[in-house]
Order: C-alpha cells, then sequence, then structure tokens
C-alpha cells in the first residue's frame, strides 16, 4: 500500500533560555523530536501515544506545516509540509482537542460556511459533506448555536465536522476525546470508526487514553524523550511492557487478601481490594473465580493508563 | 471573622494583586515606554499653550509640564484609560461564577476593593516613577522638595484610586441588570477621561461648566492628587480641604456600592445566580 | 464573518459605534476647549489645527479598521489559536486581520472625516484641483504608513509577544501628534518623524502644502505628494518583518 504519511529522520531541536539570574540567560537545546521515521499508509488508523512532553505535539506541528523540522524529511501525500503549508492544507483536516478552530461567537453552521469559503469547497461537495457530518455527529440541534455555548463534547463533534468537510485525506486528532464523559467519548469514537470505514481517511491519534487506541486502532505507535519505542499492534504493546490491568472488587465487608489465580492483590482498603492481572488475559473467569468464593457488592476493570505501560516497557526492557 | 484575620485576608488578597500583574514585565516596560512617548507629546502641546497663555488656570510653564507626567504616572494605577478589574468582575456575573464570590465568608466589595488596590499599588510603582523621572530629567517641572507634600500626595492618591474603585464597581454591578455591559463601560470611561483630568487639566475648563466638572467625584482621581502635589489650593489647609473632599465621595460612592451590590445579592437569590 | 455577528447585535453596535466616535471626539474637545483661551496653537488657527486632526484621526481610524486586531497576536501565540490559522489554507495575516473584524472603528473614521470637512471648509485656502485631489490622497496614504507600523508592530509581537502596546506609542501616540502643528514640537522630534519612523507623512507634509506653509528643515513643496510612495517604502520592510516573524515562530515553536 501507498504511504501517505512518510517521515525519516525528523528532528526537532529548540533553543531553551532560562533565566538564571537578573540578567544571566542560560541557553540549553531540547531534542523534543529526536530522529523519528516511520510510515502510515493511506486509510490506516493509527494511534500515536506518549507521555507529556515527549514530543507527541511536536510531530503533529511539523506533518501539519506549523513546524519545520530542524533535521530529516517529512512528506504528507508528497507534500513537503514546512515548504507548502497552504496547498497541504487543503488535504489534511486538524482538530485540536484543547482549542476549537471554530468561531467563539458565531452559529455553528456560520462557522462551517466560513470553512466553506476559506477551503473554496464546490457547493455540492459542501452540502453532501455537511449532511452527513451532522447525521452522524447529531448537530442538527446544535447548528444555530453559538459556539461559546456549547459542551465540551458537542464541540468537539462541532470541531470534527469542521475538520472534515473539505474531504481531507489525513486527519490528525490531538487528543479528541480530553475532558468528555463517556457517552460523548462512545460517539466520538463511533463516528471516527464509520469514517474511517467509509471514506478511508487515514488518521493519526494522539492520546491519553488508552480505550481510544483500543477501540479505533490495529496499530499504535509509542513516543518518549524524542524516540519512537514502539511501533505494532497494541497486544503486543501490552506483552512488551507486560503491563497489568486492575479488578477493583468491592466486597460485603473487609477481608484478608483474596486469594485467587491468576491475580494478585496490590491494595487493600476496608471492603476494597484491588486485583492486578495480566492485561492480554480476559477478566472474566478472574471475575467467576472471585464471585464463587467471595460475598461481592461490585467490580470495575481499569485499564492500564499510558505511562504505566511504558515506565513497564522500560523497567523490563523492552524500550 | 476577627478584626485581626480580616485585615490579613484582605492584605494577603492585595499582595496577590500586585503579584499578579508584577508578572508582566515586558508589559510593564512596553507601559512604560508608551506613557511616556505620550508624556513628551502632550508635554510639548502644553509647552505651545502655556507660552501663549501664561499662568493659564493659575499654573506656571512647570506645574502644567509637571501635570502632565505625573498624569501620565497615575493611569495605569488608577485604570483612567481603562483596565482595571471590572471587566473581569462583569465576566464573572455574566457566567454566575459571582454566586461563589457572594457565599464565600468574605466581603465582596472589600475583596474586590482589596485586589485592585494592589494592583494599583503595582503599577504607580512601576508604571509610575519611570515615565515620572524621564520627565523630570527633559523637562523643568515643579516638584516640591519638601516630604510633607509628597506624603499628602500619596494619602490623596490613594483616595483617589478608592474613589476610582468606587465608581467602577457601580459599573461592574450593572452587569447584574443589563446582559451586555460594554456600554455601559464605555460610557463610564468617557466620562472618566473628561472629567478626572486625563484630556486637560480641569481649571482649564471654561466658567461654569468647569466649576461643576470640578465638584464631581472623578476630579478626586487626577485633579486633585496633582493639585495636593503642587501646592495648589493654598498650604496644609488647602491640602486638607482636599483630602476631606476625596474622603466624602469615597464614603458616599462605596455606601452606594454596598446598597447596589445588595439589591445584585436580592436578585442572585431570587433567581438562583 | 465578523461583520454578520456583529450587526447581529444592532442596538449595542450602534452604541459601540457611537462610543468609538466620541472616544475619539474627545480629543479634539480637548482642542477645542484649548482654544477658548488662545487664538492660535503655534501658529495655527483652529480651522487649521482641525485639518490636522481630521486626516490623523481617519488615517489611523482606516488602518485601525483594517488592522487593527494585529495587536492579538502574542495573545494568539500563548493561547495557541495561530496554529489553528496555520493548518487552514488561507495566509495568516490575512486571518489575523480578518478575525474579530471590528466595524464599530468606523466610528473613528467618521469622527475623523467629519472635522476634516469642517477643517477643509473653514481654512483660508484657496481650493485648488491639486489641493481638492491631495486630501483624499493624504488620508489613503496615512492609512497604508499606520498599516505599516501595525504590520512591523504585529512581526515585534514574535518577539515579545506581551510587548503589543508599544506599537500603540506609534500608533495611537503618532496620531495624537500629528493632531498638532509641527511648530509645536521640538526640532528633534520633528526631525524623527520625517526621516526616522516617516509619520510626519501621514498628514504634516501634505497638510503644511495644503494651508500655504513651508515644509521643514528646507524640504522642497513637492514632498508634500510623496506620501504615497513612502507609505509604499515603509510597507516592504513591515512586511519583510512580518514572515520574518512567522518563519522564526515556525522554526523556534511555542
Amino acid at each position: 500500500m501507498e504511504a501517505l504519511i512518510r517521515l525519516d529522520g525528523v528532528e526537532k531541536v529548540f533553543d531553551v533560555r532560562k533565566r538564571t539570574g537578573l540578567l544571566r540567560r542560560e541557553r540549553r537545546q531540547v531534542r523534543a523530536v529526536d530522529g523519528i521515521s516511520f510510515e502510515v499508509p493511506r486509510g490506516e488508523m493509527v494511534g500515536y501515544i506518549g507521555p507529556n512532553g515527549a514530543g507527541k505535539s511536536t510531530t503533529i506541528k511539523m506533518l501539519t506545516g506549523i513546524l519545520t523540522p530542524s533535521g530529516g524529511r517529512v512528506r504528507v501525500a508528497g507534500i513537503d509540509p514546512a515548504r507548502e503549508r497552504t496547498r497541504l492544507a487543503h488535504r489534511i483536516g486538524v482538530v485540536f482537542g484543547q482549542r476549537t478552530t471554530l468561531w467563539w461567537d458565531l452559529p455553528l453552521k456560520d462557522s462551517y460556511a466560513l470553512m466553506r469559503r476559506m477551503y473554496r469547497i464546490p457547493q455540492a461537495r459542501y452540502a453532501a459533506n455537511l449532511e452527513r457530518c451532522v447525521e452522524l455527529l447529531e448537530l442538527e440541534k446544535l447548528l444555530d448555536v453559538p459556539v461559546r455555548q456549547l459542551s465540551l463534547g458537542q464541540r468537539m463533534r462541532g470541531d470534527i465536522a469542521a475538520a472534515l468537510l473539505h474531504d481531507p485525506e489525513v486527519l490528525y486528532l490531538d487528543e479528541p476525546t480530553i475532558g468528555l464523559d463517556v457517552v460523548s467519548k462512545a460517539k466520538v469514537r463511533a463516528f471516527l470508526r464509520d469514517m474511517n470505514a467509509e471514506s478511508g481517511t487515514t488518521v493519526l491519534l494522539t492520546t491519553h487514553d488508552l480505550q481510544d487506541i483500543e477501540q479505533l486502532c490495529e496499530r499504535v505507535m509509542v513516543i518518549d524523550h524524542g524516540r519512537l519505542v514502539y511501533d505494532g499492534p497494541l497486544s503486543g504493546l501490552h506483552s512488551a511492557g507486560g503491563s497489568e490491568r486492575t479488578l477493583v472488587v468491592d466486597l460485603e465487608r473487609g477481608l484478608p487478601p483474596l486469594d485467587v489465580p491468576g491475580a494478585r492483590v496490590v491494595k487493600v482498603e476496608g471492603p476494597r481490594q484491588w486485583l492486578a492481572f495480566p492485561a492480554e488475559s480476559s477478566a472474566a473467569p478472574l471475575v467467576a473465580a472471585v464471585a464463587a468464593k467471595y460475598p461481592l457488592l461490585d467490580l470495575s476493570v481499569r485499564e492500564p493508563d499510558i505511562e504505566d505501560v511504558i515506565a513497564r516497557m522500560y523497567a523490563g526492557g523492552g524500550g | 471573622m476577627a478584626g485581626g484575620d480580616a485585615v490579613r485576608l484582605y492584605a494577603a488578597v492585595a499582595a496577590g494583586g500586585f503579584r499578579r500583574y508584577a508578572t508582566y514585565g515586558t508589559a510593564t516596560a512596553a507601559g512604560v515606554f508608551t506613557n511616556t512617548v505620550f508624556g513628551f507629546i502632550v508635554a510639548y502641546t502644553y509647552i505651545a499653550l502655556w507660552d501663549e497663555r501664561p499662568h493659564l488656570g493659575g499654573y506656571d510653564q512647570a506645574q502644567a509640564l509637571t501635570f502632565v507626567w505625573i498624569s501620565q504616572s497615575l493611569l495605569a494605577a488608577g485604570a483612567l484609560i481603562g483596565g482595571g478589574f471590572q471587566e473581569e468582575m462583569q465576566e464573572r456575573i455574566r457566567t454566575g461564577d459571582i454566586a461563589v464570590d457572594l457565599y464565600r465568608p468574605a466581603d465582596l466589595q472589600l475583596w474586590w476593593l482589596a485586589a485592585d488596590l494592589g494592583r494599583a499599588a503595582f503599577q504607580l510603582l512601576a508604571r509610575g516613577v519611570p515615565p515620572t523621572i524621564a520627565g523630570a530629567l527633559w523637562f523643568d517641572l515643579a516638584l516640591p522638595a519638601d516630604p510633607l507634600r509628597w506624603v499628602l500626595f500619596l494619602v490623596s492618591v490613594w483616595l483617589g484610586l478608592v474613589v476610582g474603585f468606587a465608581l467602577r464597581y457601580l459599573v461592574g454591578l450593572c452587569a447584574f441588570w443589563l446582559l451586555d455591559g460594554s456600554g455601559v463601560n464605555m460610557m463610564s470611561l468617557l466620562v472618566s477621561m473628561f472629567c478626572s483630568g486625563v484630556l486637560l487639566p480641569l481649571n482649564v475648563f471654561p466658567g461654569a461648566f468647569g466649576e461643576v466638572v470640578r465638584m464631581l467625584p472623578w476630579s478626586s482621581m487626577l485633579q486633585v492628587p496633582i493639585d495636593v502635589l503642587l501646592g495648589e489650593g493654598s498650604g496644609a489647609g488647602g491640602a486638607g480641604a482636599a483630602l476631606a473632599f476625596q474622603a466624602a465621595w469615597a464614603v458616599l460612592l462605596l455606601a452606594a456600592g454596598r446598597v447596589l451590590q445588595a439589591a445584585a445579592t436580592r436578585k442572585v437569590v431570587v433567581q438562583g445566580g | 464573518m465578523w461583520v454578520r455577528s456583529t450587526l447581529a447585535y444592532r442596538a449595542s453596535f450602534a452604541l459601540a459605534l457611537v462610543g468609538s466616535a466620541l472616544t475619539s471626539a474627545l480629543d479634539f474637545v480637548g482642542i477645542y476647549i484649548m482654544f477658548t483661551h488662545i487664538d492660535a496653537l503655534g501658529g495655527f488657527s483652529l480651522p487649521e489645527v482641525a485639518l490636522l486632526y481630521g486626516t490623523a484621526g481617519a488615517a489611523l481610524g482606516l488602518a485601525d479598521l483594517l488592522l487593527g486586531n494585529t495587536d492579538r497576536v502574542g495573545a494568539r501565540i500563548r493561547d495557541g489559536s495561530l496554529d489553528t490559522m496555520l493548518v487552514r489554507p488561507v495566509p495568516v495575516f490575512a486571518q489575523v486581520a480578518a478575525d474579530r473584524f471590528a466595524l464599530r472603528r468606523l466610528g473613528r473614521v467618521l469622527q475623523g472625516a467629519a472635522v476634516t470637512a469642517w477643517g477643509a471648509a473653514h481654512v483660508d485656502v484657496a481650493w485648488t484641483a491639486d489641493k481638492v485631489l491631495l486630501l483624499p490622497l493624504t488620508v489613503l496614504a496615512g492609512t497604508a504608513i499606520f498599516a505599516a507600523v501595525f504590520l512591523a508592530g504585529a512581526a515585534f509581537q514574535f518577539v515579545a509577544g506581551d510587548a503589543a502596546e508599544v506599537q500603540n506609542s506609534f500608533t495611537y501616540g503618532g496620531a495624537t501628534m500629528l493632531q498638532y502643528p509641527p511648530s509645536v514640537f521640538g526640532r528633534e522630534m520633528v526631525r524623527g518623524v520625517v526621516f526616522v519612523v516617516p509619520l510626519a507623512f501621514v498628514n504634516w507634509l501634505p497638510a503644511l502644502y495644503l494651508l500655504g506653509r513651508p515644509q521643514p528643515f528646507g524640504l522642497p513643496w513637492w514632498t508634500a505628494f510623496l506620501s504615497p510612495f513612502v507609505a509604499l517604502l515603509v510597507l516592504a520592510p513591515a512586511a519583510v518583518a512580518w514572515r520574518a516573524g512567522l518563519r522564526s515562530y515556525r522554526s523556534t515553536g511555542s
């Protein structure tokens, strides 16, 4: 398959000036991205994860042409983003989870009309795309509402629609589910899945929420300290890091640490106990075993978070 | 709340206001630069004016120039051409966050007053002192040598800041009744620029019109402090009368603020915020 | 875009328009009060000063209408909204200028034009064709010169994001200075705005010619007609500075 996004040894070095005295300043170089290479074929949905400050956003900014790389080569749809930023803009869509590209004081539909002019989208195509987005993202009741009055989840759906009106070949999503409630997250994920299946839009997704990746991406890339430390399927990430999920058990009363095969108790707090078990194994037999032996009130499964997984990768020598 | 605790609380709020503005170093330097440039421009026009009419409004040329530079130095502290707290307060009223403030075990008016005085203290130092020095180096100013006059001046500036706060607090509270506060803010700013002496010294305003403007509270914010510094209004007695004039307006306007605040609080309680 | 959203609040827009006109009119009230005590300031009569005041105000007002938003570039870098502009297929500068386009700023333009008209009607000038033509040309060239200052100020914010207020010295400060006759100011100050930051070409030199007065520093009379060329001369480096600022932002990031 054709590689739509291609990075070869891409670097980004920042000069950081730190005030060390009243007038003295120390200059220091920070390698935010330190020689990253990868390819994303057309139509793939890839998760791009890593701890804060690992270089995720810097990579996205180089892929969109906001930042010029200090070294290496970037190609998106055959275009060098830094040199032909505005030409590339017609072919990509970007959603920044933490800030909106919509106009704060305008009703949603006016923002879309502006997008149409800005991207010079033919009327027929615009109408069709808008209709589809409005239907799938359930925006019809929100079209007349000024953006500032939208909830975070509504605004995010509005932003995703805005990024798709001009039929981009690549969609970058920077933390698209950050701060959203469970229902909104589910809506956003379902839409992205359908969109990828239907129109074959290539998606690069950065997130802190491993569930985004689990539900959307076959492939995940992990970046830490500016380097790519993992590139492969999500299941492989868990076994590479030997990561564990946690079963939180609420019992009828306080008991000594539970004894069930395949899990170990990591914490006890009154009637609540935390049991760790390997991330790749199913929770079902474990739940059955606990329920059979002990007076159970409630339980929940917690996914490992990204920081944990990456920390374990290093601890286990996986990096 | 015990008296000592209250004093400590509001002192902490004021210190917070001071520090908040102290973090904007570049912006402060940019403001000083702008005040100084304007100082030069206005100073030359006043020189031309006083050349034409020596002793206009009872000032000689050095006094007129002192007026220019001291007013440039007080603009930021007194929020005389914009700035200050009331837009932030209106935003809190609009979003309903003000309800949180009202249920705090602290007085709303004193809270904002302390924060605004903290801000003003920073801007008096950082944005006030450098333009005055620049002006004194370049022009012949009538700055007094008597330390007592400077003390009286600072008291008068402080009273002027309180009067300015009290006026803007009334304007800010209007947001409880008006959807869009920008119209009132603009009118308030216009009146303040015209009636405080920012535009021209009030003693240059002609006839009965000038008499009226000089009796209004806005004169407390700029004209009165500068006259106290220049020793206009004949000696300590004159200064005493000036300070009493300011204090009377401060008390009256703060009291009006409390009445309006009580009405606003009732409205919040009735409408549930 | 913003025109529509501001017009939506019609009453509030009318108020803002009037307010904008009143705020700039206040300066003229100040000048008027000065003239209740004097007949001439720096040798200029009230209608003559009105001509200076009106042309400076209209030129600044037009430039502010078009590019006044550029003082928010520093804030946009801080809140990241400059990045969202960089991923769109439209030049960033056009987006910065058009976003939050505030039609209420028309108030200053209208007020400046009105005072210009009043001044022009009352000055003692034989309005020959060249003088009649020079007046609108002056305002347009003045707009372009102030636009260059706004542009340079926007570029400066890539270096010092918090220093947006410095440009006020040159825009509002400059316009305030140009409201008064050059004879009022120190020689060095006049020299500065003729040869360094050529604000004198916004209205001083053309107005001196209109009023039949000599140009400063023995400059020939035809320098009054140079404003459009001076505008191009300052717009070019300002545009280069903006491009350089944007390029450095994209290579250093935030």
